[in-house]
């Protein structure tokens, strides 16, 4: 039976898509003394993409590598479609996988390339070209598609591979970091095409990411993983709003540590009482975690806080605070409501009422 | 804490493109002084002259027609290369050598190629000890080698009737011989391209590891494979001890009796194997794919 607990489980208002369900069922991997996955549970909807997090090492190119049969595990099982496939070796999948690195065939054209799968499963050359050029369609690449790979740019090589993934119509779109060989520009463009092809065809797909900006933008929930184990699991806002591990509420977003107190109710922070999140534990003296945008800086003679830097980023400004402890912190507010912001500023910062996590100090 | 930034950022930020940086100086014409320009070529024209000298020679002797006493010169004959042809014994050797050659290529290309993929894909640990079991022969003495293996020759002429006794079957000690020149050959394509991943793409698709080794791996280490056989076609046709002392009449054997009986036709035998080593060599340079295009990067373009 799988052993899902609630927290790994897929709300179904996700279940937007016509994919295959995915089950991850308490799997465990090592690697000699190294425990990779620490009894992973997910459990993802039809048409739903998850992207998993975490910082190098953390297990998370281990699972999917698991789920595309192209590493094995040592307990649990995998479920696809409800059918058992963790002992299905990899070319019996019906996998789509994107690569980090440019994984096309050398010696093969664009339409070769997208074809090679269609190939593998008897389509005759007229149908599985015209396939790979639809396909190559669908990503922009038509009038590539007589080049070979040498001759594209990686970003041009990433939407053939991504192509190439889904000609072959596969019961899971796997993409495996497909975004961080490239630039930061090229990245942002692929990442909403990707989203984009990935709602339209409505595939089930797991995206693997140590980016959180990426896994927050495309994920439908976003899975937090640290030493094998699944941290959280949940829609991006919830993930940054409502953390449920010192983990997560650390590794995800910017967030600054304020000297506090706390008697287990609520948590007082520069002054203020500010309720708590559950899932801490700890009392007296504390940090607690607030995000920059949750802090509030306003310019005031007799203020306490003094402004070291002010930065500009568009729509939006950051100001670096010194708190009468010395403690700094950083501030964010929307541009038009920077105004008067100075280096040197003598400043007063207040906490939004939004709860907060607490770690031990 | 005090006077320390208190903010910490999660998961990295995005990172950096895909352009490599140009090492410095790429691109700019270099001013090279007379003095270098000079040495460069004095060491060019004494590496031609040492390649290029006894070959001279050889050919110089190989073509000595008839002794002219009034002129004192040797006259120009080819019938040294003319009567290759009329010593039975060296063009069933060159034959011989031949087969020889074509059998340790397909043996060893049969050997290392899968080995090689497998190690790199699956057991990447391993991947140092079939390099050392590779360039062992290196380290092994011919003689030693024959003295180790003479025994099984011995039961094959005894007990495998024609076949046994087929001077064709020094391919299977020239497989072991040819293996450190031809694992290098391997080994510096197969680091050329991403063998695993390419592996993993391949049987995500549906491949299994037969089509993925030839129909992916194979066709992108093109040029290391003819390498590897031109390697192991040129060791095989110039090896001689081996066949000398297992009593082989390869055309290395051959062209040594020859010696003691017509030095202008062993001359002439040995400049037509070299000749035959260029035709290989440009074979290479025809057929190897893509040379110095595939490192090529186009231009990051913005997705439209």
């Amino acid at each position: 039976m799988t052993s899902t607990t609630p927290d790994t489980a897929s709300p179904t208002a996700t279940a937007a898509g016509h994919g295959t369900g995915v089950v991850f069922d308490d799997m465990h991997r090592w690697y000699g003394p190294v425990h990779a996955l620490d009894g992973l549970s997910i459990d993802i909807a039809p048409g739903e993409l998850i992207a998993l997090l975490g910082p190098s090492g953390c297990g998370k190119t281990t699972a999917l590598r698991a789920l595309g049969g192209l590493d094995e595990v040592d307990q649990g099982r995998i479920l696809v479609g409800g059918k058992d496939i963790t002992h299905v070796p990899a070319n019996k999948r019906n996998m789509g996988i994107v690569f980090q690195a440019y994984s096309l065939f050398p010696n093969m054209t664009a339409r070769d390339n997208v074809a090679y799968g269609l190939k593998l499963r008897g389509m005759d050359k007229a149908r599985r070209n015209r396939k790979a050029e639809e396909t190559l369609e669908l990503v922009g690449l038509a009038v590539q598609a007589n080049r070979f790979p040498h001759q594209m740019s990686g970003g041009q090589q990433q939407r053939v591979a991504l192509a190439r993934a889904l000609a072959i119509e596969p019961s899971v779109l796997l993409l495996d970091e497909p975004l961080s060989a490239l630039d930061a520009k090229v990245r942002r463009q692929l990442r909403e095409e990707i989203r984009r092809i990935q709602i339209m065809v409505g595939i089930t797909t797991l995206f693997v990411t140590h980016d959180q900006e990426e896994a927050l933008a495309m994920g439908d929930r976003v899975g937090v993983m640290s030493a094998g184990r699944l941290e959280q699991i949940a829609p991006p806002a919830e993930l940054y709003d409502r953390p449920k591990t010192r983990f997560v509420a650390e590794f995800v977003g910017l967030t600054n540590r304020i000297p506090a107190r706390t008697d287990g109710s609520d948590v007082a922070v520069l002054g203020q009482r500010i309720p708590i999140l559950p899932g801490t534990t700890d009392r007296g003296d504390v940090q607690a975690l607030v995000r920059p945008e949750n802090l509030r800086v306003s310019l005031a003679e007799d203020g306490t806080g003094r402004v070291l830097a002010v930065s500009f980023l568009g729509s939006l400004c950051r100001a670096q605070v010194a708190l009468p402890d010395e403690t700094i912190v950083v501030a964010q507010m929307a541009a038009s409501e920077s105004g008067g912001l100075y280096p040197g500023a003598a400043v007063n910062v207040a906490v939004a009422p939004a709860p907060v996590f607490v770690v031990g100090s | 804490m005090s006077g320390s930034t208190n903010t910490q950022m999660g998961a990295a930020a995005p990172q950096g493109g895909a352009y490599l940086a140009r090492p410095k100086g790429a691109g700019r014409g270099r001013r090279v002084s007379r003095g270098q320009t000079i040495a460069r070529y004095l060491v060019l024209v004494l590496v031609l002259g040492y390649l290029i000298v006894p070959l001279f020679a050889s050919v110089e002797f190989a073509t000595r027609g008839d002794f002219d006493k009034a002129t004192k010169t040797f006259g120009r004959s080819m019938e040294a290369f003319t009567s290759i042809l009329k010593f039975p014994n060296l063009v069933d050797s060159i034959l011989v050598s031949l087969g020889i050659a074509v059998l340790t290529v397909g043996g060893m290309l049969l050997l290392l190629v899968p080995t090689m993929v497998w190690t790199v894909v699956r057991v990447p640990r391993m991947r140092r000890v079939v390099e050392f079991l590779c360039l062992l022969p290196l380290a092994i003495p011919a003689i030693v080698i024959v003295v180790g293996i003479g025994p099984i020759y011995r039961w094959i002429g005894q007990n495998l009737g024609a076949v046994g006794a087929s001077p064709l079957t020094l391919s299977l000690i020239d497989i072991i011989l040819v293996l450190p020149y031809s694992y290098r050959a391997l080994d510096s394509s197969l680091r050329g391209i991403d063998t695993a991943t390419l592996s993993d793409a391949s049987r995500s698709l549906g491949a299994g590891w037969v089509r993925t080794i030839f129909e992916v791996i194979v066709p992108n280490i093109r040029g290391g494979i003819l390498s590897a056989s031109v390697l192991a076609t040129a060791l095989v046709l110039g090896e001689f001890t081996i066949s000398s002392l297992l009593s082989y009449n390869t055309v290395q054997v051959v062209i040594f009796l020859l010696g003691h009986r017509d030095a202008y036709v062993a001359v002439a035998v040995s400049l037509a194997a070299l000749f035959f080593a260029f035709v290989l060599l440009f074979a290479i340079a025809r057929f190897a794919p893509g040379a110095g295009s595939r490192t090529q990067r186009a231009v990051e373009e913005p997705v439209a």
